[in-house]
């Protein structure tokens, strides 16, 4: 076993937590755990851009940005966050194009901008060009700039760690404990402060735009520790995944000009939603999808409709869409200039997630924070994108809020003293990994990881009712008694992905409880959340977070109250 | 229908000498290489290791060598290969394996480290704004921000195999490259005297074997030929 020492960990590489380790870097000894390569993060999948108001193109104002994040999420989102997101989005932009992020360019020179779903001028009034872009490749341009510069400043990395366990020594957090992929050695981070930075939980789904990594680690991790989850039932479904793969197709696509079509040739996105149409917020064009697949109008009685691009030509398609346009050509071996791309939603994203304040410190059960536990990005909740996000909001969330916690973590530091380590931190992993790689082969990670996707997907999607999630809960909860005679048949250290596998199967387990507990108990429909029994919004009931925690009885739901400022809750029509 | 996969192993914990196995794939044409890696470690044999996480061509992870050819699993698929016979999968070239298909790649990133000297947005007289850069100064680069980091080009170069192993090699120059035709960088001198140093850009013999097997089609071979005229021209004509 090993004990590493620093001021602050951040466990996960993707965008928020290297910016968050990269802000942080200026005044503490910073260490960014990854259970990948930290290139490997899944935000180099972010294709389509990256809202600001900006104005490059046309006039945009920071409050037009902020009432369409609030409207998106079905007024679920904290209205305090969701003005910082709005008003601190363009500096961050110039923050990060002067870190030599590679933006696309108008001709002025300027860093072009584009339209994208959900986002409007003048409080709805028609489509806005507010994304920021590097052609489809926003996340990795971000992620290359954002990387180089911590590789130049040497934050330390260490790749290929999975964490099993947050260490606290009382009420205060003192770092993390897991163990090296590549040769299965116990490791103990020891640190003033732990950032939770891991990302989502698609592979939870069975159609999912989200990579292998993303199980839910952070959620259970945080669950483990007495935190609790908020909003977990709101879980995006992008409306155009590549049917069968849900590899994602950008909503980009559809800003350029891309349309949606169902088996009778017909744009039906017009009927859902007159003005913004094809640019509609994602839930409402997954819902539309959906029930025009339900009503018989997908693609050749099928499961999907087509999306268009043959309109959008070959030209600008190879300077604004070359990734996708490759995707579609390499995984069904169509041109999309040509044949229109057989499309269904997708598992995409978590809205919910660790509840923190505006400043990354976790908010406990209690209602307290500083325990010098932080949150950022997707597995956090702060909540900016309420039950619903537009497409654009998540990287620019990443950024803003991950410098904010970036120096919410350097203040903290300041503040509190090192620790002793605690007696045998390495204890609770060395169990788990010597339960699962001595113990007899049991159950098998695969087998429950398939059952789980198929009832999550059918019960727990797009649409869900209370008998179908009341069989989701029942199902994933016997799923987890499985997963106590979890064995693996891989005995070796080095590199044994069936072990790691194994675990993240528990953590996506977990989750997935969190997920059906939560929208079981939400009564109504709002964002993402659709439940056929409740189908109408109920502010006088609802306009409430959920909290789900753990406790010997199981998961305890509660709730906690929105904050409405400047923009009283109204129907949400596009 | 059932593909055969003939498949590298190596456990450095129990293995002297690497060997090969085979295994009967139930597989579609049109699944990908790492649909089929998955399926033998989830249905035949758990103890097979690579790497793996995008799972579509952008996190460049799973970069392994298919029938002798450096690729990403999950960019090929079976149609893409001849089915009807074992289709090879091995580690990448030029790495030290670890574990079956899993190879060590500090080597790789040391290399990407080396030429990235500097911070850029140091100076203090940058611009309240963005700096404004035009669509045909951003194309100069754009070329080389397709890079997954997959280390394929590095693989397959014939002068890290065969000649020089300690080139920087061809991922390296293209990051260079990268910086020093974005406008916007202001130190591109230091950066061209680190690929002037021993084993750097002039080692490079235009082989054009990165540019063959990119798996995002990056002309790798252009940019390093343009990255040593450009040194060329700013550190060696005055």
């Amino acid at each position: 076993m090993t004990i590493y020492e620093y001021d602050v960990i951040v466990v996960g590489g993707g965008i928020s937590g290297l910016v968050t380790a990269l802000t942080s870097a200026e005044n503490c000894r910073v260490a960014v755990v990854s259970k990948v390569h930290v290139t490997r993060s899944h935000s180099v999948a972010a294709q389509g851009g990256i809202a600001a108001s900006l104005g490059s193109e046309e006039e945009d104002r920071w409050d037009w940005h902020m009432f369409d994040t609030v409207k998106g999420g079905d007024y679920l989102a904290d209205q305090d966050a969701a003005e910082i997101l709005a008003r601190e989005a363009p500096a961050a932009i110039i923050k990060l194009e002067h870190m030599g992020v590679a933006f696309s360019r108008n001709k002025e020179g300027k860093i072009d901008q584009r339209r994208f779903g959900g986002h409007t001028r003048n409080f709805g009034e028609a489509p806005v060009k507010r994304a920021c872009y590097a052609a489809d490749r926003t996340g990795r341009a971000i992620m290359d700039a954002v990387y180089d510069q911590c590789v130049a400043r040497d934050v330390a990395m260490h790749n290929e760690v999975f964490v099993h366990k947050i260490l606290f020594s009382g009420n205060r957090c003192c770092g993390v404990a897991g163990y090296d992929i590549a040769n299965g050695e116990l490791l103990v981070f020891h640190a003033k402060a732990v950032v939770l930075a891991t990302g989502g939980c698609g592979k939870i789904f069975k159609v999912t735009s989200n990579g292998f990594a993303s199980t839910g680690d952070g959620f259970a991790l945080a669950l483990d520790a007495g935190v609790p989850l908020m909003d977990m039932e709101f879980i995006q479904f992008h409306p155009t995944g590549i049917y069968g793969l849900g590899i994602l197709i950008s909503e980009a696509v559809r800003a350029e000009g891309g349309v949606l079509r169902n088996s009778t040739d017909e744009r039906f996105m017009t009927r859902y939603a007159p003005t913004l149409k094809d640019l509609a917020p994602r839930d409402i064009i997954s819902r539309a999808i959906m029930t025009e697949i339900r009503e018989s109008r997908g693609i050749n009685g099928a499961d999907y409709v087509h999306l268009d691009l043959t309109e959008i030509g070959k030209e600008r398609l190879a300077q604004k869409l070359p990734e996708v346009t490759s995707f579609v050509k390499t995984y069904l071996g169509i041109d999309p200039t040509e044949t229109p791309v057989p499309v269904a939603p997708t598992c995409h994203y978590m809205m919910g997630g660790i509840p923190t304040d505006t400043e990354g410190h976790v908010v406990n059960a209690n209602g307290t924070a500083g325990s010098g536990l932080f949150a950022v990005g997707e597995c956090a909740c702060v909540s900016v994108h309420g039950a619903n996000r537009l497409g654009c909001n998540s990287l620019i969330d990443l950024v803003v809020f991950g410098q904010r916690t970036g120096s919410s973590v350097i203040a903290y530091v300041k503040e509190v003293k090192m620790q002793e380590v605690i007696a045998e931190p390495e204890d609770a992993v060395r169990k788990k990994i010597g339960s699962l790689l001595e113990g007899d082969v049991g159950e098998r990670a695969p087998l429950i990881r398939e059952a789980m996707q198929r009832v999550m997907t059918e019960k727990c999607s797009v649409f869900r009712s209370n008998v179908g999630l009341q069989q989701a809960l029942t199902e994933s909860r016997q799923l987890q008694k499985r997963c106590a005679n979890l064995g693996v048949a891989n005995k070796t250290r080095v590199f044994n992905y069936e072990l790691e596998e194994a675990l993240e199967l528990e953590n996506m387990l977990k989750t997935a409880e969190a997920i059906v507990v939560s929208a079981l108990q939400r009564r109504e429909s709002r964002g993402a959340h659709y439940h056929e029994d409740f189908p109408e919004r109920n502010d006088s009931e609802w306009l409430k977070h959920t909290l789900v925690h753990a406790s010997l009885e199981g998961l305890k739901v509660s709730y906690k109250p929105v904050t409405v400022a400047r923009f009283t809750p109204k129907e949400r029509r596009y | 229908m059932d593909v055969k996969f003939k498949v590298f192993r190596f456990n450095p914990e129990t293995d002297e000498t690497p060997y090969y196995d085979v295994f009967k794939v139930n597989a579609s044409v049109n699944d990908r290489i790492l649909d089929c890696l998955n399926q033998i470690r989830w249905k035949h044999d758990s103890t097979l290791s690579y790497r793996m996480s995008c799972a579509h061509g952008v996190c460049g992870s799973d970069g392994v060598t298919i029938n002798g050819s450096p690729a990403l699993a999950c960019q090929k698929l079976v149609k893409d290969y001849d089915y009807t016979k074992e289709i090879v999968v091995e580690p990448l070239q030029f790495f030290r394996v670890i574990k079956d298909l899993t190879v060590d790649m500090e080597p790789f990133f040391e290399r990407m480290k080396a030429v990235n000297p500097e911070v850029h947005d140091s100076s203090a007289d940058l611009p309240e704004k963005e700096r404004l850069q035009t669509p045909e100064e951003r194309s100069l680069f754009d070329d080389a921000v397709k890079c997954v980091m997959c280390a394929c080009c590095v693989a397959a170069c014939p002068v890290m195999l065969k000649e020089e192993p300690a080139f920087i090699g061809p991922a390296a120059v293209l990051r260079a490259h990268r910086y020093i035709f974005d406008s916007r960088v202001t130190d591109t001198e230091k950066r061209m005297k680190v690929l002037e140093k021993p084993h750097g850009v002039w080692s490079c013999k235009s082989y054009y074997r990165c540019t063959l097997v990119c798996p995002k089609q990056i002309k790798v071979t252009e940019a390093i030929l343009k990255t040593k005229k450009k040194i060329l021209q700013q550190l060696h004509s005055k």
